[in-house]
């Protein structure tokens, strides 16, 4: 039984890599942009969280929703003016000024916040817990796995019942011939990194409420993101949640077996998959 | 007065300069048919004014209004849309939504929609759920035509609708031209098939080396004087 528990706690944990994923997926699936800050991004969304709370008392429930419009605003802005001039052919200027980016951050947040570690304030919800049969399940990383597949859902829907999905599509598949459909590709780019940081703000509030995080953790947090996006197939959302749930399995399983493997076990399951599938396990077909 | 013209139209690829002072015309409601050998410059001529190559701002007019220096989606949201050489169908979206993404930029109430399409080219109503780019080379060139038509556009530009498919499907694809044009449509076709270029023209532009080498009506020009515009006058 303590198997069968250990799953589904790896599981529920995928859902946070999911989380931290899906907006590196969706930017990666429309620009080809690989943001190296977006581990940074959802430490940053952490500490807006942690101000909003600690300014105006807020429950961080409450506070997500005033943060993800500030964060898509963020988003738009960095995207419109800065990572847009980085797009091309070639594929090193967005990583060096992501990259710059993401240090910036970090050394901004130190600046700011000094390298203690924080923590968003929890509740009894925040460490209640339901049971199931023999097993014993967290409501947090019930909330963390039904946000996560709430999320893809969300992102799919947009993609592919609405204009501004097609849109995206469009404009991923050839930018020129969309600005002759009367999109405008800067603002398309914009708006879909100002969904992604929403996103982010939704991973920095279970990244908050779960453990204690501090400037420094971003980077960490890019590589989990970067795997599941990886395991699951570059741009496919469905994929990226399977991605993240392996990762997590892949940790807690190692973790039962010794604590020290935890991590490593993730980032053996990581090779694995890219061993035996090297473009991930949903590939899209026009890639 | 013009409905669209572009006067002293230059245009570079670097340090390669494209077009060399191009002075066209289009009237309301007229078809003019753009001819040449490759690299004539007939498709720069097309993305300098769709608005995807810029320009000086006095170089493109229409409508009355400077448009040289506007953006492709600025231009398309006032009425030119472009059918792209090569078609350029967006491979990631189904037949249909290769055609309802034609109208982000401009939606118009007129006379095309998704089922004026459809009766248009029957075949696509059938394969609406396809990806675009599972279709054979005529239905794709249907398809990039029904997704400039869907913006119920006053100018339609066509750059090498016949390029690359076999004579009778060219043929079914230029019997729905007098269709558009009655919708209301006035249309600059890009050609190197001459004779289905003079069939549909009202006037005809002969271009090469990126100078307009001649320029009338079907009837008043005559074998030779084709000949000598299209190839230069050595040959």
């Amino acid at each position: 039984m303590i198997w069968v528990d250990t799953i589904i706690q790896g599981i529920l944990l995928g859902g946070l890599y999911a989380l931290f994923a899906s907006g590196l997926s969706l930017v990666f699936g429309i620009m080809r942009l690989v943001n190296l800050a977006h581990g940074d991004l959802i430490v940053m969304g952490a500490y807006l969280l942690l101000v909003l709370v600690t300014l105006l008392g807020l429950s961080p429930f409450i506070a997500v929703f005033i943060a993800m419009p500030l964060m898509f605003c963020l988003g738009w802005v960095l995207q419109r003016n800065l990572l847009n001039r980085t797009l091309g052919d070639d594929i090193l200027p967005p990583l060096l000024v992501t990259f710059g980016l993401s240090i910036a951050l970090q050394n901004a947040l130190l600046e700011g916040f000094s390298a203690d570690s924080q923590r968003l304030p929890t509740n009894a919800l925040t460490t209640a817990s339901v049971d199931a049969g023999p097993i014993t399940l967290g409501v947090m990383p019930l909330m963390t796995f039904a946000s996560a597949v709430l999320v893809i859902i969300g992102l799919n829907q947009l993609f592919y019942r609405t204009e501004l999905g097609r849109a995206f599509r469009a404009t991923s598949d050839d930018a020129t011939t969309a600005s002759l459909m009367g999109i405008k590709p800067a603002n398309v780019f914009a708006t879909a990194t100002g969904i992604a940081l929403v996103i982010v703000t939704i991973a920095a509030l279970y990244l908050g409420l779960r453990a204690n995080f501090d400037p420094n953790i971003g980077p960490a947090r890019l590589i989990y993101a970067f795997e599941a996006v990886i395991i699951g197939g570059l741009g496919s959302l469905w994929g990226t949640l399977l991605g993240g749930i392996i990762i997590g399995v892949a940790q807690t399983v190692g973790a039962a077996i010794n604590p020290e493997w935890q991590i490593l076990s993730g980032h053996i399951a990581f090779l694995i998959v890219l061993l035996i599938r090297p473009r991930g396990l949903f590939p899209r077909a026009n890639d | 007065m013009a409905l669209l013209h572009t006067k002293d139209l230059t245009a570079h690829y670097g340090d390669f300069q494209a077009l060399f002072g191009v002075d066209i015309e289009l009237r309301e409601a007229e078809t003019v048919a753009i001819i040449g050998a490759n690299g004539a410059g007939k498709t720069t001529l097309m993305r300098s004014i769709s608005g995807v190559l810029r320009n000086e701002a006095a170089s493109v007019s229409y409508d009355g209004a400077s448009i040289g220096e506007q953006t492709a989606d600025e231009i398309m949201a006032q009425g030119v849309a472009m059918v792209p050489e090569g078609r350029k169908l967006f491979p990631s979206l189904s037949v249909e939504e290769n055609l309802l993404i034609g109208t982000y930029g401009r939606k118009l109430d007129g006379h095309w929609n998704l089922k004026a399409v459809y009766d248009l080219f029957p075949i696509l109503g059938e394969r609406r759920n396809n990806p675009g780019t599972a279709l054979s080379g005529g239905q794709q060139q249907m398809v990039a035509i029904g997704r400039a038509l869907m913006s119920n556009p006053r100018v339609l530009l066509c750059d090498e609708i016949s390029l690359g498919l076999a004579p009778v499907v060219i043929k079914d694809i230029y019997k729905t031209i007098p269709q558009i044009k009655a919708a209301g449509a006035s249309m600059i076709v890009v050609e190197q098939d001459i004779a289905q270029a003079m069939a549909v023209a009202d006037r005809v532009y002969c271009m090469m080396e990126g100078r307009v080498t001649l320029s009338g009506t079907p009837d008043s020009l005559s074998r030779d004087d084709i000949h000598n515009a299209y190839f230069g006058a050595s040959h």
